[in-house]
């Protein structure tokens, strides 16, 4: 009981009196939220990427490319096989037919609002299924377009990033303009970066012919996968591969989120290790400026526990605060709207910095950590100084 | 010079704060380093890329073809002195996480419009007499453990082959090397190759490289040659090879300006954990310096004892971390391939030289002032 009593006593001591030492403190403390700000903020990209990659795919949705493809880019498929690929088994139907929508993938230089400079903007030609298959897909501005013209609808990201994709717009592009009458959202997916067409219209611009890249199937289920795939891959008319829309898009960012992570983690490891000698010197100065108190406390009967155990809280409570400053300052860049461009498709995906619960939770973990390390050394420094030696210093 | 044994004994009086300072900038200018090469990697070589190069590319978008027959329109053009074609193959090595460039060329006008790949001249020779010949960059070979002669399958994504199947066979005739700074990652085999074997898109090619005689008369060549496609089915966009890198890197998003946000949030706090240190130490000293003063010494030359000690102890941590990024950095690209280039500029190395030397007088100079105005007899009575 006396231990702990006194063990709270000079805790208490030490964190009322934090603001005294402000300058000294002040460092450790902004070094912490230096570190957990970047840490946090080089992950948060990596969750927005992702999280705009897999938003899009669905487990229940089926991706038929040409055997070879490794992305709609590279495929192509006939118009005869694309009717071939509507009659499998396993599709889910209503009264307009077949929930599958063959569609082509192109990309227009369009300029990036941020830069100015031409970016590769991905161009979908849908059929009217589209809008069924891709059941997330809502009009938040304007309309659809009207399928057979040149209208076109444009995602949500896309029309933040590019230059002239809003509503009432004409984008020019070669020999084809572009009448934008919509802009839609797709759950934070990467279609909302793409500007959607009817396929027709852009197999004509493009002088594609009767011929597609991939078609989109809705599945009656997630479990008639197996069915839908084995129909297909084993039909003597069709040479095509069947992906779940979910796994496609998942192996699409696995290699640009690996190289952030890797990127993220490398940075705040090496941060992180100057942020503990940083606080490692803090808390030395803290405790060679008080040599002279703490001896008098040891002195007086405290024990080198309570000693340990104060600085030690201390230093804990200096990661608290700047592990809270960098969370103020999450605020700041949550949400933030970019865009990169995804090296298999060769074009551009608007995603947002993601600052997820998990992530927050991560980064105030190392905050504490970082104080716990650096506090642990002088901590049993003061605890092992030899106290008629401190009471003479200074 | 006769008071560096004094410096030297300051410095090393308080052991564990000096080794934690010097620890705190090795670690900052480390990732100065390091945060420095990522930041090249993602500029795409933007600094090796040619004023005197033109990139001819359709102008709805780099991916659509353009005709074969541009070329002797381009070759033929007053001031140009080569035109040649370059094709993207897109091929996948035995596995897609394997990507790298591989692009389909004219051997002997596109060595002489890039000398700065460097091939030996047998393996020219080889390359000129062999159908199925490829060069690859050192880096490559060395990814995945090539050499000279071997069969290297690749499976089309694009250009699916005439006899069926969707493997290509190539045979490395030669390996080509060049300056830190150029890419030595891709892949370059023979158009004609490419042109005879694919399964449609004959006489197609991918975009056109022209160098020019004059760089000065760039932009005036470039709105010439968009003008000579206008109205044509495959119009074209024309910009110095320099600015298309440019506009290439900026799709990626701005990576440099992240990184250099990072790069000032370390340097500041390392900055101020480094001045606190040096004042901390200073301060301590108070008696010390009214003593040295007593002595006779100016107050000049107390200046310069503690900013030389700021400067030593920066300059000692700042340059360990550089060094040690500079080693890291030449051990090799720690992603496998996957970033274009691994290097450290040396215009990046001499920025931060410059910072490290700046860090350490900004982070004394406080201490320094302080210490040199003091009066002997305040010094004296502190305590």
């Amino acid at each position: 009981m006396q231990w702990i009593a006194q063990t709270l006593a000079v805790t208490l001591l030490n964190l009322k009196t934090i603001p005294q030492r402000l300058s000294s403190s002040g460092v450790a403390i902004v070094g912490i939220a230096g570190v957990v700000i970047v840490f946090v903020s080089v992950l948060s990209i990596a969750a927005g990427f992702t999280a705009a990659m897999q938003g899009t795919g669905s487990p229940s949705r089926a991706l038929v490319m040409r055997t070879g493809a490794d992305s709609e880019m590279t495929s192509g498929i006939g118009g005869e096989e694309a009717d071939i690929i509507k009659q499998a088994p396993g599709l889910r139907r209503d009264a307009q037919g077949p929930l599958a929508s063959a569609e082509l993938y192109v990309i227009i230089d369009l300029p990036k609002i941020s830069t100015g400079t031409a970016a590769n903007v991905p161009m979908r030609g849908v059929e009217p299924t589209a809008f069924t298959v891709r059941d997330e897909v809502r009009i938040i501005d304007g309309r659809e377009m009207e399928f057979g013209t040149n209208e076109v609808v444009v995602g949500r990201g896309a029309s933040g990033q590019f230059a002239g994709l809003t509503v009432g717009s004409e984008i020019q592009s070669g020999q084809s303009v572009w009448t934008v009458v919509g802009v839609f959202e797709a759950n934070g997916g990467v279609a909302e970066t793409e500007i959607w067409v009817d396929a027709r219209v852009l197999q004509g611009a493009y002088r594609r012919g009767n011929s597609y890249q991939s078609v989109l199937a809705r599945l009656d289920s997630s479990d008639a996968f197996d069915t839908f795939r084995d129909w297909l891959i084993t039909n003597p008319q069709l040479n095509v591969q069947v992906r779940r829309e979910s796994e496609y898009y998942a192996q699409q960012s696995q290699s640009l989120s690996r190289l952030i992570q890797g990127v993220g983690f490398g940075i705040a490891l090496l941060m992180g290790i100057g942020a503990v000698f940083g606080a490692i010197l803090t808390m030395y100065t803290a405790v060679s400026t008080r040599a002279r108190e703490i001896a008098t406390l040891r002195a007086l009967g405290f024990n080198s526990g309570s000693v340990v155990v104060s600085v030690l809280a201390e230093s804990l409570a200096l990661g608290a605060i700047g592990g809270a400053i960098a969370a103020v300052a999450y605020f700041g860049f949550n949400g933030y709207q970019t865009s990169t461009i995804n090296f298999q498709t060769f074009s551009q995906v608007a995603f947002a910095f993601r600052v997820t619960p998990a992530l927050l939770a991560m980064g105030l973990f190392y905050a504490l950590l970082l104080g716990l390390v650096g506090g642990l050394f002088p901590a049993i420094r003061a605890a092992r100084l030899p106290i008629p030696a401190a009471l003479r210093e200074l | 010079m006769k008071y560096v044994p004094l410096l030297w004994k300051n410095l090393w009086r308080k052991k564990i704060r000096t080794i934690f300072t010097i620890g705190c900038l090795f670690v900052a200018f480390l990732l100065f380093g390091m945060l420095m090469t990522i930041r090249a990697a993602f500029a795409f070589g933007v600094d090796v890329a040619g004023l005197d190069r033109l990139v001819l590319i359709h102008k709805v978008s780099l991916i659509m073809p353009l005709p074969i027959s541009y070329q002797s329109q381009l070759q033929s053009t007053p001031g140009v002195e080569v035109a040649t074609h370059n094709t993207w193959f897109g091929g996948v090595y035995q596995d897609p996480s394997n990507f790298f460039a591989q692009i389909a060329v004219e051997p002997e006008p596109f060595m002489s419009i890039y000398p700065e790949y460097t091939l030996p001249p047998e393996q020219m020779t080889a390359w000129l007499a062999d159908r199925l010949g490829v060069i690859v960059g050192a880096d490559l070979a060395r990814r995945f453990g090539w050499s000279v002669g071997d069969r290297i399958p690749i499976q089309a994504t694009i250009w699916q082959p005439k006899g069926g199947g969707l493997t290509w066979e190539f045979n490395i005739a030669g390996i080509y090397d060049g300056e830190p700074g150029v890419d030595k990652a891709q892949f370059f085999f023979r158009y004609d190759y490419l042109d005879e074997n694919r399964a449609g898109g004959e006489g197609a090619v991918g975009w056109y490289v022209v160098k020019i005689a004059d760089a000065s008369r760039a932009q005036e060549l470039a709105a010439q040659f968009d003008g000579m496609f206008a109205n044509s089915s495959a119009e074209t966009k024309t910009t110095t090879e320099k600015g298309f890198v440019e506009g290439f890197a900026n799709q990626v998003g701005n990576i440099g300006a992240i990184m250099i946000s990072i790069l000032v949030a370390v340097l500041f706090s390392f900055m101020i954990v480094a001045a606190n240190t040096m004042a901390q130490s200073v301060r301590e000293r108070t008696s010390e310096v009214a003593v040295l003063k007593t002595l006779g010494f100016t107050g000049g030359t107390i200046l310069m004892l503690v900013l030389g000690e700021a400067v030593f102890i920066t300059v000692l941590g700042g340059g360990l971390g550089l060094l040690a990024a500079w080693l890291f950095v030449q051990g090799g690209d720690p992603t496998g391939g996957m970033l274009p280039l691994w290097v450290l500029p040396s215009r990046d190395v001499a920025i931060g030289v410059g910072l490290i030397v700046a860090m350490g007088v900004l982070a004394g100079a406080l201490p320094a002032i302080q210490a040199m105005q003091l009066k002997i007899i305040d010094g004296l009575r502190r305590n």
